[in-house]
């Protein structure tokens, strides 16, 4: 089942985040979300998750409306949201981190195992389980907080900069691994990156916001061959 | 040399009150940022429920565990009813309300009670117990508040440390916004917090009211002693908040002891200025830097 964003209008005060925006990401496939700073990005993650609530419009997942749905609610259908940056929470530990995603969805007998899966996908970790968050470095932040929201076995993923501060290298494993988890499956991922050259090559689809609106949306393929739009909008 | 140490078994009892309401206020702190100014008199109200109970003829333990229960129902209406509409707004906000909470409070059980202080039972005697052929300045009652405090100060630990309900708990606190991105229900945890704090306050309005004059206003002084223990400790931190109370609780002692009672409540101010220029983030902070 697909998400379908209509006519999604944000405004905080009397700025406008996004007006109406209006595109629908596919299962089974990567939809990248481009733009400048400032483009609504960020806003229009947030308004999916619930964190924001949009001034009108409708997000509609799995058939479902999640506009007026608290965060959590939102979370339990299987929206799993990655904010920017700092998405982990550096008071727990990392094994507490991961099990904290696996409480509402993974029965207590099976949680340890799918905690051990996720430091089978990321070894590096699996080192560091009992230190706290605020101990890794950005990259081991990365990979838990993309760890932490695969272990809820997700049907809607949505990233925020998942590439930021990131070695390029990092970043390329990060893509790989997440094209890995969604192609042929039935996961949505929709992706904010302002790094739009690595995010176009994993994805299938792409939007471009400018100042909260929608200047195209179409195939990745598509996008990245319109040598105009890629200067004048995404800076390569 | 006997003085001493009567003024230092003292110090530890009354140290262990102030560190239960301590742990009330780093409950609430470290979930909300918030200091509840009325956490005192909110024991003080459940605790003359308690003598009302008493009055009916109730046992001792059931109105003991009723208070506790009153403390519980009590707390959890406070966040809901005047704490959360105020979320998002001016930091000032809930600081007016917790302060008015509390003169609202004191006037209630002023007109339902009185203000004349009365007395209120102890669960065990109050006569200090025969070690060798002297007696010292700890009764069966200073025994029960140190076990009763240190079990409430273990159970609030295992629950933070080794369940997923506190899992939950402290992730609401540290972090709101990803636990509710996580499935977390926040703001059912934050109220659970604050009904928590609303117990270890009944406690210790429990503990204090047999030896002090037992009146509306008798949790205002121990609030001003734990809200030094919680400072002291960091605000944010049980242990801290069990450490600050013992430490303030020894420093009023050795104060009034040595000094003279009346000097208690500057000892408590002095104790508070140094500490906080000695390491202002209080000794078990984990940051260093804190709005209060």
């Amino acid at each position: 089942m697909m998400l379908e964003i209509e006519e999604l209008s944000v405004s905080y005060g009397a700025v406008n985040a996004l007006s109406s925006v209006t595109f629908s990401a596919q299962p089974g496939a990567i939809t990248a979300i481009l733009g400048a700073n400032g483009a609504g990005k960020t806003t229009l993650l947030r308004s999916i998750s619930g964190l924001v609530k949009p001034r009108s419009g409708s997000v509609c997942f799995e058939g479902e409306e999640l506009v007026g749905k608290t965060v959590e609610n939102i979370a339990r259908r299987g929206v799993a949201h990655v904010p920017e940056g700092r998405g982990i929470i550096e008071e727990l530990t990392v094994e507490d981190n991961l099990r904290l995603a696996t409480l509402w969805c993974i029965r207590r007998r099976e949680r340890q195992g799918a905690i051990e899966a996720t430091f089978e996908l990321f070894p590096r970790l699996s080192g560091f389980r009992r230190r706290h968050a605020s101990t890794l470095s950005g990259g081991e932040r990365q990979m838990l907080v993309i760890g932490r929201a695969l272990i809820s076995r997700p049907k809607l993923l949505l990233l925020d900069e998942p590439s930021l501060g990131l070695a390029p290298l990092v970043t390329a494993q990060l893509m790989a691994l997440l094209r890995e988890h969604t192609d042929g499956t039935d996961v949505t991922v929709v992706l904010v990156e302002q790094n739009a050259r690595s995010a176009l090559s994993v994805s299938r689809n792409a939007v471009v916001l400018n100042l909260g609106e929608v200047v195209i949306s179409d195939t990745a393929a598509a996008v990245a061959a319109d040598s105009g739009l890629r200067h004048h909008y995404l800076g390569f | 040399m006997s003085l001493f140490i009567n003024i230092t078994l003292d110090g530890v009892s009354s140290g262990m009150i102030f560190a239960a309401l301590a742990l009330a206020l780093v409950l609430i702190f470290r979930a909300t940022k918030i200091i509840n100014f009325a956490q005192g008199a909110m024991a003080m109200m459940t605790t003359f429920l308690a003598s009302s109970l008493l009055a009916q003829g109730l046992g001792y333990w059931w109105a003991f565990v009723a208070a506790l229960a009153i403390g519980f129902v009590l707390g959890a209406l406070v966040e809901r009813v005047l704490i959360r509409p105020l979320k998002g707004k001016s930091e000032l906000n809930p600081v007016v309300v917790t302060i008015g909470l509390l003169v609202v409070l004191e006037g209630i059980a002023g007109v339902i009670y009185g203000n004349a202080s009365r007395g209120f039972p102890a669960a065990y005697s109050q006569s200090g117990l025969t070690v060798g052929r002297s007696k010292i300045a700890f009764s069966h009652f200073d025994v029960f508040i140190v076990v009763a405090v240190l079990v409430l100060m273990i159970a609030i630990l295992v629950l933070f440390r080794a369940t997923t309900l506190g899992l939950r708990m402290r992730a609401s606190a540290f972090a709101g916004e990803i636990a509710r991105l996580l499935g977390v229900r926040v703001g059912m945890l934050l109220t659970l917090g604050w009904a928590l704090a609303g117990v270890a306050g009944s406690l210790a309005g429990l503990l204090v009211a047999p030896t002090s004059s037992f009146s509306p206003y008798y949790m205002d002084l121990v609030l001003v002693y734990a809200f030094t223990a919680a400072v002291i400790g960091g605000l944010e931190s049980p242990v801290g908040a069990l450490i600050g109370g013992l430490i303030t609780g020894l420093c009023i002692s050795y104060v009034g002891g040595y000094l003279g009672s009346g000097l208690q409540p500057l000892g408590a101010l002095v104790l508070l200025m140094v500490a906080l220029m000695a390491r202002p983030e209080g000794i078990f902070a984990r940051h260093s830097v804190r709005r209060v």
